[in-house]
């Protein structure tokens, strides 16, 4: 059985991957056309407008996330009443789908209908909010629905790399004068380092993948103006025929997914070594204390 | 001051989404989005959950509903009892090149869906499941495993030891073990399993777009056709309402669930 799932799931990426050297388009051909393929993609405008559009969303998105998840996660380990409360009400999107996320941002940012409207008819006649329909602010729309979504998560696992920060440390800042603030900025903030990290890993991968709450909140448009690639991947396999091309992206995508996941695979099997390492340090320490 | 400010930020959409689902038409148009309904109305909510369009089909998001649940109940239980099964094998018997199949699963959980996609399209085709509800299952079943095998080996792997040198010593086999022991013990991550799938697979778009053909679309896929798809006038209303229709499960799987849930992230959920 086993070796049946390692059969589906590396035999079909490497199917996907000869795909992408052939000149499949509507059915697959086993000719070999070399990297042509990708020559195509890169020509593409579609495509680099895509993969711009996801560097743009990409940075947008995590630095949002990282920063109110964080901020959040500050404020809630300070010991404020109701936490549970907040708790809940921080990541109730999260349980959300991205379909309902698009949904109710696309209603909310709806120019004639929504905030902006709305902030009109309070008296601001001159109050602009119309980013999703404007070609270059459309991308800014979809990050505030994506951190809504998504920076409760990120409070979760602060909270959590907070909670296992030793008390003596306050204790040690507060004989020491330190400000609270400088505490969370040079000292917490470093030793968060791990929970950051699982928080960057698992956000970025859901950039490279951002497609749900695309397609939801405004289909790619205005014009192309937000288009993905993991919209334009399912475009062209599923609606243009053009497998081979499609092919050719998502082994793009999954070379960035990898180029991605790399660094923080190495990161834990070097932490896991070092703390076994330690471990038995300290057990082969214990032991000649128990014999002496 | 800065939670409370949060709080009320975040609550805005499912405020917002409440009221609009809750008020006619006439005083939408208005276009104030916060203003509480002066004539409170159900017609939105039972029009989108029996008679909402989809293009051509006006079943409302029902079917959806119905398709989600057929789709729902066999993957999570499959994908859990595979991933269990799994987290078993790999922590306990160390089959050769578990090392091999660790790597693989792993890097499956975050590898994009769509690198995959083309030739599981052709595999289903092929089995004659395309477009039918055993072929979504199989999909999401797939797709689940690697994570669900990941929570259940970081699971198993804080069992001791012995307990299973024990059962082994017994004259438990393989199955035995897992069926007697290791399966009533795994309750908890169970638990917390059955959450993250639930939500994980309620809340795909993707799969079930791609591999659902046309008779088993999901709620999801239908709710996005409902609102995407009009044409005529847009009933947002109606749209809110089919909107809080289809959140309505996560949703409740979250509020129920509350710290499991969090245990779920914690426990090195890499979903997405």
């Amino acid at each position: 059985m086993v070796a049946t799932v390692l059969w589906v799931y590396v035999g079909s990426v490497l199917w996907s991957m000869r795909i992408s050297v052939s000149s499949s388009r509507t059915l697959p051909i086993s000719d070999f056309v070399g990297l042509k393929q990708y020559a195509r993609l890169f020509d593409s405008e579609r495509w680099v407008l895509s993969l711009q559009n996801m560097a743009l969303f990409g940075a947008l998105f995590i630095a949002g996330c990282l920063v109110i998840g964080f901020l959040l996660a500050v404020f809630i380990d300070q010991r404020v009443r109701a936490e549970g409360v907040l708790r809940t009400v921080f990541l109730y999107p999260y349980a959300m789908s991205f379909v309902a996320t698009g949904l109710v941002w696309q209603w909310m940012l709806n120019p004639e209908l929504g905030l902006q409207s709305t902030v009109r008819g309070w008296g601001f006649p001159n109050f602009k909010f119309d980013w999703i329909v404007q070609q270059d602010t459309v991308m800014l729309a979809i990050v505030v629905a994506a951190v809504w979504q998504a920076c409760g998560l990120v409070m979760a696992l602060m909270l959590a790399g907070l909670r296992g920060i030793d008390e003596s440390l306050w204790m040690a800042a507060r004989i020491e004068g330190i400000p609270k603030w400088r505490v969370y900025l040079s000292i917490v903030l470093p030793m968060l380092g791990p929970s950051i990290g699982t928080a960057f890993v698992l956000l970025s991968v859901s950039v490279v993948k951002v497609f749900d709450v695309v397609v939801a909140m405004t289909q790619g448009g205005p014009g192309l103006a937000s288009e993905v690639p993991a919209k334009f991947i399912i475009d062209n396999l599923l609606v243009r025929a053009n497998i081979g091309l499609a092919s050719a992206a998502s082994t793009v995508l999954l070379l960035t997914v990898l180029a991605l996941l790399a660094p923080w695979f190495y990161a834990r099997a070097h932490a896991a070594r070092r703390s076994e390492r330690s471990a038995r340090a300290l057990r082969a320490s214990a032991t000649q204390g128990a014999a002496a | 001051m800065f939670l409370a400010t949060a709080a009320v930020a975040f609550l805005l959409p499912l405020y917002v989404m409440v009221v609009t689902s809750i008020k006619p038409m006439e005083e939408i148009r208005l276009g104030n989005l916060f203003a509480w309904p002066v004539r409170i109305t159900l017609e939105p909510w039972v029009q989108a959950w029996t008679s909402a369009c989809t293009g051509l089909e006006c079943g409302g998001i029902r079917v959806g509903f119905m398709n989600s649940v057929a789709i729902v109940v066999p993957s999570t239980i499959l994908s859990i009892l595979l991933g269990a099964l799994n987290g078993y094998a790999l922590s306990f018997w160390r089959p050769r090149g578990a090392q091999a199949f660790f790597v693989v699963l792993l890097t499956g959980a975050f590898i994009p869906y769509q690198v995959m996609m083309f030739p599981l399209i052709r595999a289903l085709a092929t089995l004659g499941l395309f477009g039918t509800l055993p072929g979504v299952v199989l999909i999401h079943t797939l797709f689940g495993m690697p994570v669900m095998t990941l929570l259940f080996r970081n699971y198993y792997a804080s069992v001791p030891h012995e307990l299973f040198m024990a059962a082994r010593i017994d004259g438990g086999g393989f199955w035995r073990i897992f069926v007697q022991l290791m399966l009533p013990m795994s309750l908890p991550i169970v638990v917390v399993a059955v959450i993250m799938q639930v939500t994980a697979i309620w809340n795909d778009f993707l799969i079930g777009l791609v591999f659902a053909g046309h008779e088993w679309l999901p709620m999801t896929v239908q709710l996005n056709n409902i609102i995407n798809t009009t044409t005529g006038e847009r009933l947002y209303n109606v749209n809110m309402a089919a909107t809080l229709l289809t959140s309505l499960v996560p949703l409740t799987v979250y509020l129920v669930s509350g710290r499991w849930f969090v245990r779920g992230i914690a426990a090195g959920a890499v979903k997405g």
